[in-house]
């Protein structure tokens, strides 16, 4: 049986009650608790106070506002896989939230949860970091902003000190005169509902046929902040063709770091992301000219 | 320390003081002596836990019995009503949905919340929402079938 250890708990009844809360002395958020209660369970965590924000309604919202894509951090992967706002301007995260976990476990883990549990082979991180969002983070002293290629420490840690609550991710919409901009989330899982044994995302911006930007994440490879940042460098300015995709592909492979374990060697990991990028560029770019021509 | 967990249990309230660590799942187990949904895996793998927490199905060995003060939570024991079972449990019955039995309750509430969300659902629908649960078993064309019978015979009866 396993069973948490000791903990206290307190329910917050607002963000500025949160915050004064996570000002204390290990004290822990405690969102969908669907990473960090299993967590508990192993004593891989040992908060001494659990801060639960399940009933801040205010965090939990999917809306366009200002030209940006804004995400509560309570808004759960459900919510973002059911909202048409988001799949619309990026089906890159419909991609994903199909994905991640399984159906029921997506009614509840949250999307800042996620990102904040920061673990290696979680979805979300690649795909936020491929589209360049942005993290809100709030504390007493008001909002910062950190870019998600930013926001990740290591595994497990990220940027959000103590005090200090994940409040939104922001996400710069492609304006409409822009056209042409794609994405997509392309993952290999042993089985339904498992971790990557690796994924790839790619965010492409286009003009006429060349990529004026492209936004490529990587999952579960020990890639720098969840970034192919060589690949993204080798694409910008290039037409927008399938060697160049494999090409990029390539460097993408090459330059991150994946570890052998239970889900595969090296190699292989390595074989997958080069082929994986190819398809996540290749959907994108159809996107992005599904878009244009729209 | 021990919190006061007030909580409205298939439409009946109860309140227990509970150490904020004691999951869910034992909550309505051990506290309550509803022992219809199961615990199994206890690590959120194979939903036999499943119930409702406020309408939407979760598994309940990750979620503290905390969370759900002041909320409400509906279990396997609440789908027959009056005597009458719920065509779900009809269609498992029909259609020889178990064997064990260990990973019904949790089948059965998640079927009975996707039929409520969409009363024809097809057979991959019912896969999808389906696949974050286990049939140790492997029973699982049968509980498709299962499923499939109840959003056929949605009054319970064989039409």
């Amino acid at each position: 049986m396993q069973v948490p250890s000791y903990v206290e708990y307190e329910r917050a009844t607002s963000v500025e009650h949160a915050l004064t809360l996570l000002g204390r002395p290990d004290h822990r958020v405690l969102a969908g608790g669907h990473s960090l209660i299993p967590m508990m369970k192993l004593r891989l965590a040992q908060p001494g106070v659990l801060v639960d924000i399940n009933g801040l309604a205010e965090l939990a919202y999917i809306k366009e506002d200002g030209g940006q894509l804004r995400i509560g951090a309570l808004a759960r992967h459900a919510d973002l896989l059911d909202s048409q706002l988001a799949g619309q301007h990026f089906p890159i995260f419909h991609d994903a939230e199909r994905v991640v976990a399984d159906p029921i476990v997506r009614l509840w883990g949250t999307i800042g949860g996620s990102l904040c549990q920061a673990d290696p082979s979680e979805d979300l991180s690649a795909v936020f970091a491929a589209v360049r969002a942005t993290a809100v983070i709030r504390s007493q002293d008001g909002d910062r902003q950190v870019p998600v290629r930013e926001f990740h420490r290591g595994p497990y840690e990220t940027v959000v000190g103590p005090g200090e609550l994940l409040a939104e991710i922001r996400v710069p919409v492609p304006a409409p005169a822009h056209g042409g901009t794609g994405s997509a989330y392309e993952k290999v899982a042993r089985r339904v509902g498992d971790w990557s044994v690796a994924a790839a995302a790619a965010m492409l911006q286009l003009d006429h046929g060349t990529v004026e930007q492209a936004g490529i994440g990587l999952t579960a490879v020990g890639a720098e902040h969840f970034v192919a940042a060589q690949a993204e460098d080798f694409l910008r300015g290039q037409p927008a063709t399938e060697e160049n995709f494999r090409a990029a592909a390539k460097v993408a492979a090459e330059h991150c770091h994946p570890v052998a374990d239970q889900r595969g060697p090296e190699d292989y990991k390595r074989h997958l992301v080069a082929e994986l990028t190819t398809r996540a560029l290749r959907r994108a770019r159809e996107r992005a000219t599904a878009r244009a021509t729209a | 320390m021990t919190i006061r967990v007030a909580v409205t249990v298939n439409g009946r309230e109860y309140a227990r003081d509970v150490e904020p660590r004691l999951l869910l799942i034992h909550f309505l187990r051990d506290e309550l002596g509803l022992t219809g949904s199961h615990w199994g895996c206890d690590t959120s793998n194979c939903g036999s836990c499943v119930v409702w927490l406020d309408q939407r199905p979760v598994k309940a060995c990750t979620v503290l019995a905390a969370m759900a003060d002041g909320r409400s939570v509906r279990t396997v024991e609440d789908l027959e009503r009056d005597g009458q079972l719920d065509p779900v449990q009809q269609g498992f019955i029909e259609c020889h949905g178990l064997q064990c039995g260990f990973c019904t309750p949790g089948m059965m509430m998640t079927a009975r919340w996707l039929l409520d969300r969409d009363p024809d659902p097809a057979e991959a629908e019912i896969r999808e929402v389906l696949s974050g649960q286990v049939c140790r078993c492997t029973g699982y064309e049968n509980i498709v079938r299962s499923v499939r019978w109840a959003a056929e015979h949605a009054e319970g009866t064989p039409k």
